[in-house]
């Protein structure tokens, strides 16, 4: 078994006055899709922020086989690691194909051109409305964006919060086809959901956070089946106030 | 008995008295203070404008001109004595304010500053222009203050009226910081959606607090004049609009003893500056702003928060004074258990082309508890915003207390009886937990600024802060009711602010993911107060995705899913339904 | 008022409307990229002027000096801020650009200023040496600061703006200077005249807005800079390093501001402070364009000149009252508008 493509090991990250992740270790091995559950508040964007850069942590983070704890957010990004992020974070006053170009911006001119090529053929829409202003897409048009445009820096391992948020059922079924088709190409995956069901169907691996310590972990399909797991979403846990 | 600031003001206003007599000051240095006096009163004033009520302004130095000009016309062109120009020169200055306030407060964001430029410099080329203000080279032969027969030309004497002046300015914003209105301008810093939806006139409010900073400025441009004996425009530019906020800022803006650290720090460093720098360098010329420059930048990429912390440390709350109890205030009446409170009908708020709610309905009856609960993004804080009315519906009808709310203004729903806690607890860090609970009780005083600044306000005070102690006794946080707000635990600030909602005495208080951070005891301790509330006559609606916590304490659920009600019913038949299951735990995803 | 006044008046709107565009622009860029209100701005125009005047004279312009020593400065700030990930290459790039650089511009301007090259040579030596001063200011005062609010980096660029004047007095002394035209000719159009400076200012703009307009909408580079300013957390996302962004947007800020001066030279006599007072009023139309649109930019700041000609011309004394008092009612509007929106997202 080789070593995982990112192993997070016992990181804390404090947002404010409060710990959102307490001590969390977890690993993506190599071309899998891992999940991340939990409830609102959990932590999820907290840790994948603190993956990224983007939120200083505690505990150690390695990213093919190189720790990256110290590297500024731009040197994870030329190094494989993409991320995208909650709130898509796109460029509003641009084109959809300035988007996408931008998101390669670290690589050279003809990777450029070919990862282009390759996102226009996975996501038709995005090429059809090329020259649309970012801003003035649908929803779920901005999270294929955002997608492409991730997928434009040849990321090694590709982490995503939420994609499902926000969009109506069909298009979350779009989406995680997308997310399927990326793991066969190649790319490790880390998907934060809230959305249980539709993760743990694409997924291969799941941890569950809650208040930010993760309370259960194993092969997706064992997740799905548990009981507990359906229970503490639905104020079941037996815990009364 | 006189709070300890005034005993603390009363034994430096006899310091100052004497010190200028006693020998231990020469003359150089009683000018140079009288100056730093002069631009205290303007620090002062500023401290409070941007300090406390959040608003920077750019152009005070435009207002200390008014002052001055005014009082050099008067008593030059028509020989009128100081003392009767100066009341002249505060109300020109006053006016001025309140038709220049009126439009800057309605700035929002860096728009204000922006706007404080603008109106400076005009006011600049104003004064340099007009040939009544003698243009460029402005008024002299202005004369000194006479007291009877006596005419104070000694620096020493005049140092004495300076320095008075700024004990009574800073004991006058301190009273100020004491009161109803202090609360409300330093809760408006912080958040004005909380100060709104206390009852709290925004745009009255920061009014008030810009024509009192001017007031203040108008005095020391009135000082300003009678101690020069000449104003030329130079002195009310923008550079010196810029020098007075640094006072304020490097003084650690929001104390006001600050702006008195900063004023001094700054007239000593260019004083200073002015006298080294020419030897240093081995050739006469004006280096001291050239290095001036350098320090402000380099101090405020050391400091940002300006001096008086790092000297003196965070700010502590005031120690209120030891009162009587007094009588408690008004109450509104209980209405019956499960007579209709609030009823939504139809309620619809779009964005653009995004529909966030999309005819919702629902009611909340006297002594029940709510939960609306759904997935995220599915339109429960927009509701809540248009419950409150911080935001307005497209269409669709909400009655409170037999009364259409749609379209009120937040103040006028809080005035009803319909209170609110917040998302991120939006407390008021450096104000003492007390303080920040009575803003609750905004509307159920009176007193304003005057009343606050000549300490006549103190019975309604008393009043105010009683009933903010019984509600901090009822969510059991009595003992920490001096500490600064800022210094509590998450789970208590919440608690805090569910005390700053009861004090408004409401009827129906709008909770938003109150247990959201809690550890278990808080939530626990949380719990209980609901149902407390509920027995007391209190309803709740409340927003949680806290699953557990909201299925124990409501009586009923209100289901959302993409902006529509889903479901809604007693917790056990929502639990089980399955559409509620779907919207929280996904479709299926092929 | 008659065909010819009114022409004259518009003629003069435009050539100032021109120089104040220049300087808008750049402000505009350097606050939606950095957030920074630019206010040295001004001091960019004045060294231009000064130091063109200077070379004319056949004088050394202490602009040099001022480079190499903010150069010596930027060095020691670069090190000292990145010195947890310091490499070879990284110091041999800070050495280059800090202090070889200065040291060979200031050489060359040494050997160059007593030859008295003529007006185009002069143009582009003093462009040369103030270039590198928007970068180098950028990373010793700004760059600390990037995460501080709007107001503090608005007090910290007025600190830049002390200490540039004063060093501007020092060096160039109070007197004020008038430079070469470009084009000495002449000619009449429409009853009026038109000199070929005026002309020449206009055609600079224009070509200076094109090249821009075409860096910005053409290149990746100048897209990435919109993208820094349009979202910071998603430019990140990408790996733009944003704090280069900021030196760029700097350094273009440089040029604008050293080649408005070097047109306005001619025009008006420049005093060291009188790039404060065009950067004043460049800063209204920059605020008239929503701090945001560049084309809104351009036009506001022909209004802004045109209405100060004819200002000027009815009440000479208050056109400065009247041309700042013109923002109030234009924040007031953009301020009632913007909560809506807000509210809207």
């Amino acid at each position: 078994m080789s070593a995982p493509h990112l192993e997070v090991q016992d990181v804390s990250v404090s947002y404010g006055r409060t710990q959102a992740v307490n001590g969390v270790t977890l690993a993506v091995p190599k071309g899998a899709l891992v999940t991340l559950l939990g409830a609102n508040g959990a932590g999820k964007s907290t840790l994948l922020n603190a993956i990224m850069g983007v939120l200083p942590a505690k505990g150690g983070i390695r990213f093919d086989g190189r720790a990256i704890e110290q590297l500024p957010l731009e040197t994870r990004v030329v190094g494989g690691l993409s991320l995208v992020p909650e709130r898509r974070e796109l460029f509003p006053d641009l084109t959809v194909e300035d988007n996408l170009r931008l998101g390669g911006f670290r690589r050279s001119r003809i990777e450029r051109a070919k990862e282009l090529d390759g996102v226009y053929s996975q996501f038709p829409r995005l090429k059809e409305r090329y020259r649309q202003l970012a801003g003035t897409l649908s929803g779920g048009e901005r999270q294929m964006l955002a997608m492409g445009r991730a997928i434009m820096a040849q990321p090694k391992l590709l982490m995503l919060d939420e994609p499902s948020l926000g969009l109506a059922p069909r298009i979350v079924a779009e989406v995680f086809e997308h997310l399927v088709v990326l793991r066969e190409s190649g790319v490790s995956v880390l998907l934060v959901e809230q959305n249980a069901r539709a993760a743990l169907q694409i997924a291969d691996y799941a941890y569950v956070l809650e208040l930010g310590s993760i309370t259960k972990q194993g092969p997706a399909a064992e997740i799905a089946n548990d009981e507990r797991l359906i229970e503490s979403y639905l104020g079941l846990g037996g815990t009364e106030y | 008995m006189p709070a300890r600031a005034t005993w603390i003001a009363a034994i430096l206003a006899l310091v100052i008295v004497a010190l200028p007599f006693t020998g231990l000051m020469p003359p150089y240095w009683v000018t140079l203070f009288n100056y730093i006096g002069i631009s205290s009163l303007v620090a002062i004033g500023l401290v409070l404008l941007t300090g406390v009520g959040g608003m920077t302004s750019f152009g005070q130095a435009a207002f200390v001109g008014l002052g001055a000009y005014t009082t050099g016309a008067l008593t030059v062109h028509f020989g009128m004595s100081p003392w009767l120009a100066l009341p002249l020169a505060l109300a020109v200055t006053g006016l001025g304010a309140l038709l220049i306030g009126a439009l800057t407060v309605r700035l929002s964001g860096h728009y204000l500053p922006i706007g404080t430029i603008a109106w400076g410099i005009a006011l600049f080329y104003l004064f340099g222009n007009l040939s009544w203000l003698g243009a460029h080279d402005g008024l002299s032969g202005i004369p000194t203050l006479r007291i009877g027969d006596h005419a104070l030309t000694e620096g020493r004497q005049y140092f004495i009226v300076v320095w008075l002046a700024v004990v009574s300015a800073v004991v006058a914003v301190q009273n100020l910081l004491g009161g109803r209105t202090g609360r409300a301008v330093r809760a408006l810093r912080r958040s004005t959606a909380a100060a709104e939806a206390f009852g709290v006139n925004v745009a009255g409010t920061k009014l008030k607090v810009f024509v009192f900073a001017a007031l203040l400025a108008g005095l020391a441009g009135w000082l300003y004049a009678h101690f020069q004996r000449s104003v030329a425009p130079g002195p009310f530019g923008v550079n010196a609009g810029i020098e007075y906020l640094l006072m304020a800022v490097v003084g650690g803006a929001g104390r006001v003893y600050g702006a008195i650290l900063g004023a001094t720090a700054i007239t000593f460093l260019r004083d200073q500056l002015q006298n080294i720098l020419p030897v240093l360098v081995g050739a006469p010329g004006n280096y001291e702003i050239v290095v001036f420059g350098a320090v402000l930048v380099f101090a405020l990429q050391a400091a940002p928060a300006g001096l008086w912390p790092i000297l003196f440390g965070p700010p502590r709350p005031g120690r209120l004074a030891r009162r009587r109890p007094s009588a408690a205030l008004g109450r509104r009446s209980v209405a019956l258990r499960g007579a209709p409170l609030l009823d939504v009908r139809s309620a619809c708020k779009r964005y653009g082309g995004l529909v966030a709610v999309d005819d919702v309905g629902f009611d909340v009856k006297a002594g029940e508890i709510v939960g609306l609960i759904g997935p995220n993004g599915a339109g429960k804080s927009t509701t809540f915003n248009l419950i409150c009315g911080a935001q307005k519906l497209n269409s669709g009808e909400i009655v409170f207390r037999d009364a259409s709310i749609a379209g009120a203004t937040p103040q006028r729903i809080a005035a009803r009886g319909l209170g609110r806690t917040f998302q991120h607890a939006d407390i008021v860090a450096d104000m003492s937990v007390l303080e920040n609970v009575a803003l609750g009780a905004h509307l159920r005083g009176e007193a304003g600024l005057l009343r606050a600044v000549l300490r006549l306000d103190r019975a309604e005070e008393g009043r105010l802060l009683d009933e903010a102690m019984r509600q901090l006794e009822r969510v059991g946080l009595a003992p920490e009711a001096h500490k600064p707000a800022g210094s509590l635990a998450l789970g208590q600030m919440r608690l805090v602010e569910v005390a700053r909602a009861l004090c408004l005495d409401p009827v129906l208080v709008l909770m938003d993911e109150p247990a959201a951070g809690l550890r278990f005891g808080e939530k626990k301790a949380l719990a209980g107060l609901l149902r407390e509330l509920r027995s007391d006559g209190v309803s709740v609606l409340l927003i949680e995705h806290d699953m557990d916590f909201v299925m124990s304490v409501a009586d009923r659920l209100v289901v959302l899913d993409f902006g529509r009600k889903i479901a809604e019913g007693a917790p056990a038949a929502v639990r089980s339904d399955p559409r509620v299951r779907d919207a929280y735990l996904g479709g299926i995803a092929s | 008022m008659d065909k010819t006044i009114f022409l004259f008046l518009v003629q003069d709107g435009v050539i100032n409307g021109s120089i104040y565009a220049l300087a808008a622009i750049a402000l505009v860029l350097v606050f939606t990229v950095t957030r920074v209100i630019l206010v040295p701005q001004g001091e960019f125009i004045s060294f231009g002027a000064m130091t063109v005047a200077a070379l004319e004279a056949g004088r050394m312009p202490p602009t040099a000096w001022l480079l190499v020593a903010l150069g010596a400065l930027s060095a020691a700030a670069a090190l000292v801020q990145q010195r947890r990930t310091l490499s070879v290459r990284g110091v041999t790039l800070i050495v280059l650009f800090n202090l070889v650089l200065p040291a060979l511009l200031a050489a060359l301007t040494y050997a160059l200023a007593p030859m008295k090259l003529g007006t185009a040579m002069n143009i582009l030596l003093a462009v040369a040496l103030i270039v590198p001063m928007g970068p180098m200011l950028y990373r010793v005062a700004f760059a600390p600061l990037a995460n501080a609010s709007v107001l503090v980096l608005l007090i910290a660029a007025f600190g830049v703006h002390f200490s540039l004047m004063g060093l501007g007095l020092v060096f160039f002394g109070p007197e004020g200077v008038s430079t070469q035209p470009l084009l000495t000719q002449s000619f009449t159009a429409g009853g009026i005249p038109i000199t070929g400076q005026s002309v020449a200012v206009v055609a600079a703009t224009a070509l200076l807005l094109i090249v821009f307009a075409l860096f910005f909408g053409r290149t990746l580079i100048g897209k990435a800079l919109r993208a820094c300013a349009s979202n910071r957390l998603g430019a990140r996302l990408v790996g733009i390093p944003t704090a280069i962004a900021g030196q760029i947007s700097f350094g273009l800020a440089a040029c604008l501001g050293a080649v408005s001066g070097v047109l306005a030279g001619p025009i008006v006599a420049i005093y060291y402070d009188s790039g404060f007072l065009i950067g004043l009023k460049a800063f209204v139309a920059a605020i008239l364009g929503g701090l945001v649109s560049f084309p809104l930019t351009v036009l506001a700041s022909l209004g802004v000149g045109i209405a100060e000609s004819f200002f000027s011309f009815w009440t000479s004394n208050f056109k400065e009252v009247m041309v700042f008092s013109l923002i109030l009612p234009v924040l007031l509007w953009r301020s009632l508008r913007q909560p809506a929106q807000a509210e809207e997202e």
